[in-house]
């Protein structure tokens, strides 16, 4: 993010604030247990999974904040936290 | 011109010859008559602003905001419990970078309800990011407004300003006033050319937030341009001087100070008092001078420094306390002198309206040179 004057930012710059940092728990996301159902994908508060192939999901882990709803939501299982290490 | 004019009249004239695009402000005593003035000026057509009626201190300065970094020149008035309900909205200016000027008739905070002058209200505000500007007399308080603008609209500077006179001593005191004309204060104070503003066709936020990777940066640029406003402020005052004729080319002013031995420092109104005790004591021998503080925020420590590295003796008048510890410019004033052998006593005074004659000037100079003070003065023992 650049130290504009009055800490200004143009639409959709927020982009450049990246919120990764404030993670604690990050998702892990199984294919063999994944049913495609996209849950994820609309629950994401922050609207940063991706489908990236058949039942293939990748969170933004820039943008990530590590809210676990996709893991609590999975009606498969497919999502489990692990802890960051940072 | 010389005029005859109320305190807070002069500073309307002011400040209608600053040609601000938008006033907001919300009634208050002592600042009431500054913004009736305008409002009236405004609806005779003797000047052409925007004059947004609000309903608190809080949606005023949030007016100001707006308009602000719509790109309009701005301006506000206010005191006390006012400045204390802007409490957030002046981190936010200044936060934002935004060049607002206000005035502020300086009152004593409540409770006990007090209506009358002391300094707490804007030095409360002292970490805001706001420059602090105080007028000893009339034709300061008119003349800083002027000053105020040219140095906030700085693109190196970029912040907003307290134009501090006090309440009644000041506001409500009719004193002869030189008036610039319109063409003088257009051929020092150019029109508003904001740095950057809100535009439909090219849009940006103001004030985002930071992150803690991000935040503590912000702060430190917030803080450079505050000690970059110290040389800005001496060239637009050299500037003024050269213009109209009075000097304001220093932070810090010095009275009787080359050769004074006891050297008193204060803030505002109070600084004609102690001007005409200096001169009595002067004649009475006592090696005695006055340190007077204009600005206030960035604050002139080396400067302070260097003026009063030859004294033996430095007694503050305080009309604020920072409750539990000491008076504000009393605490800076020793951080200032940090490491040298003079001794700095701090005396609060004057709070809430209590008169400081030339008296009370000289029995503070007296409790300096015997070595008493860090304490209240003029305390009434019997209600203790």
């Amino acid at each position: 993010m650049p130290l504009n004057i009055g800490c200004t930012a143009r639409p959709g710059r927020g982009r450049d604030n990246k919120t990764g940092s404030w993670r604690v728990f990050y998702p892990i996301f199984t294919e063999e247990t994944c049913t495609g159902c996209e849950i994820c994908v609309l629950l994401c508060p922050e609207g940063c999974i991706e489908k990236k192939g058949e039942k293939k999901y990748v969170p933004d882990l820039d943008y990530c904040k590590g809210c676990g709803l996709c893991a609590e939501e999975c009606p498969g299982d497919a999502i489990t936290m692990e802890k960051e290490e940072k | 011109m010389k005029e005859i004019l109320e305190g807070s009249h002069a500073v309307a004239e002011a400040v209608r010859l600053c040609r601000p695009q938008v006033v907001s402000a919300y009634p208050i005593t002592p600042q009431t008559h500054i913004v009736e003035a305008l409002a009236s000026m405004v609806a005779d057509c003797k000047l052409d602003a925007e004059y947004i009626c609000v309903e608190s201190e809080f949606s005023a300065l949030s007016a100001c905001i707006g308009a602000s970094t719509a790109g309009s020149r701005t301006y506000s008035a206010t005191t006390s419990q006012g400045l204390a309900l802007m409490y957030e909205v002046c981190f936010n200016a200044a936060g934002m970078r935004l060049p607002i000027v206000m005035t502020i008739a300086n009152r004593a905070m409540s409770a006990p309800l007090s209506i009358w002058n002391d300094q707490q209200d804007s030095i409360s505000l002292r970490d805001s990011g706001w420059i602090q500007l105080y007028a000893e007399d009339n034709q300061e308080a008119l003349d800083l407004h002027l000053l105020a603008y040219r140095v906030c609209e700085d693109h190196d500077i970029l912040l907003p300003a307290f134009v501090c006179f006090d309440g009644f001593i000041l506001s409500h005191t009719y004193e002869p006033v030189d008036m610039p004309t319109q063409e003088e204060v257009d051929a020092y104070l150019p029109a508003f050319n904001p740095y950057q503003r809100l535009d439909a066709k090219d849009p940006i936020s103001f004030g985002m937030y930071a992150t803690p990777d991000y935040y503590m940066e912000f702060r430190y640029e917030n803080q450079r341009a505050m000690l970059r406003a110290k040389e800005a402020i001496v060239r637009y005052g050299t500037l003024f001087k050269e213009q109209f004729g009075r000097d304001y080319s220093g932070l810090i002013e010095g009275y009787e100070l080359e050769d004074a031995e006891i050297a008193l420092v204060a803030m505002g109104s109070i600084c004609g008092t102690v001007k005409d005790a200096i001169d009595e004591m002067r004649k009475d021998g006592i090696k005695v001078g006055l340190l007077k503080i204009r600005c206030f925020r960035p604050f002139p420590d080396e400067e302070i420094a260097a003026a009063l590295a030859h004294v033996k003796t430095v007694a503050i008048l305080d009309k604020n306390v920072s409750l539990g510890s000491k008076g504000a410019v009393g605490l800076e004033i020793k951080d200032a002198l940090y490491g040298s052998s003079i001794a700095v006593y701090d005396y609060i005074l004057g709070l809430g309206g209590r008169d400081i004659r030339k008296k009370d000037i000289r029995a503070i100079t007296k409790l300096a040179e015997q070595g008493s003070g860090d304490m209240f003065y003029g305390l009434r023992e019997e209600l203790l």
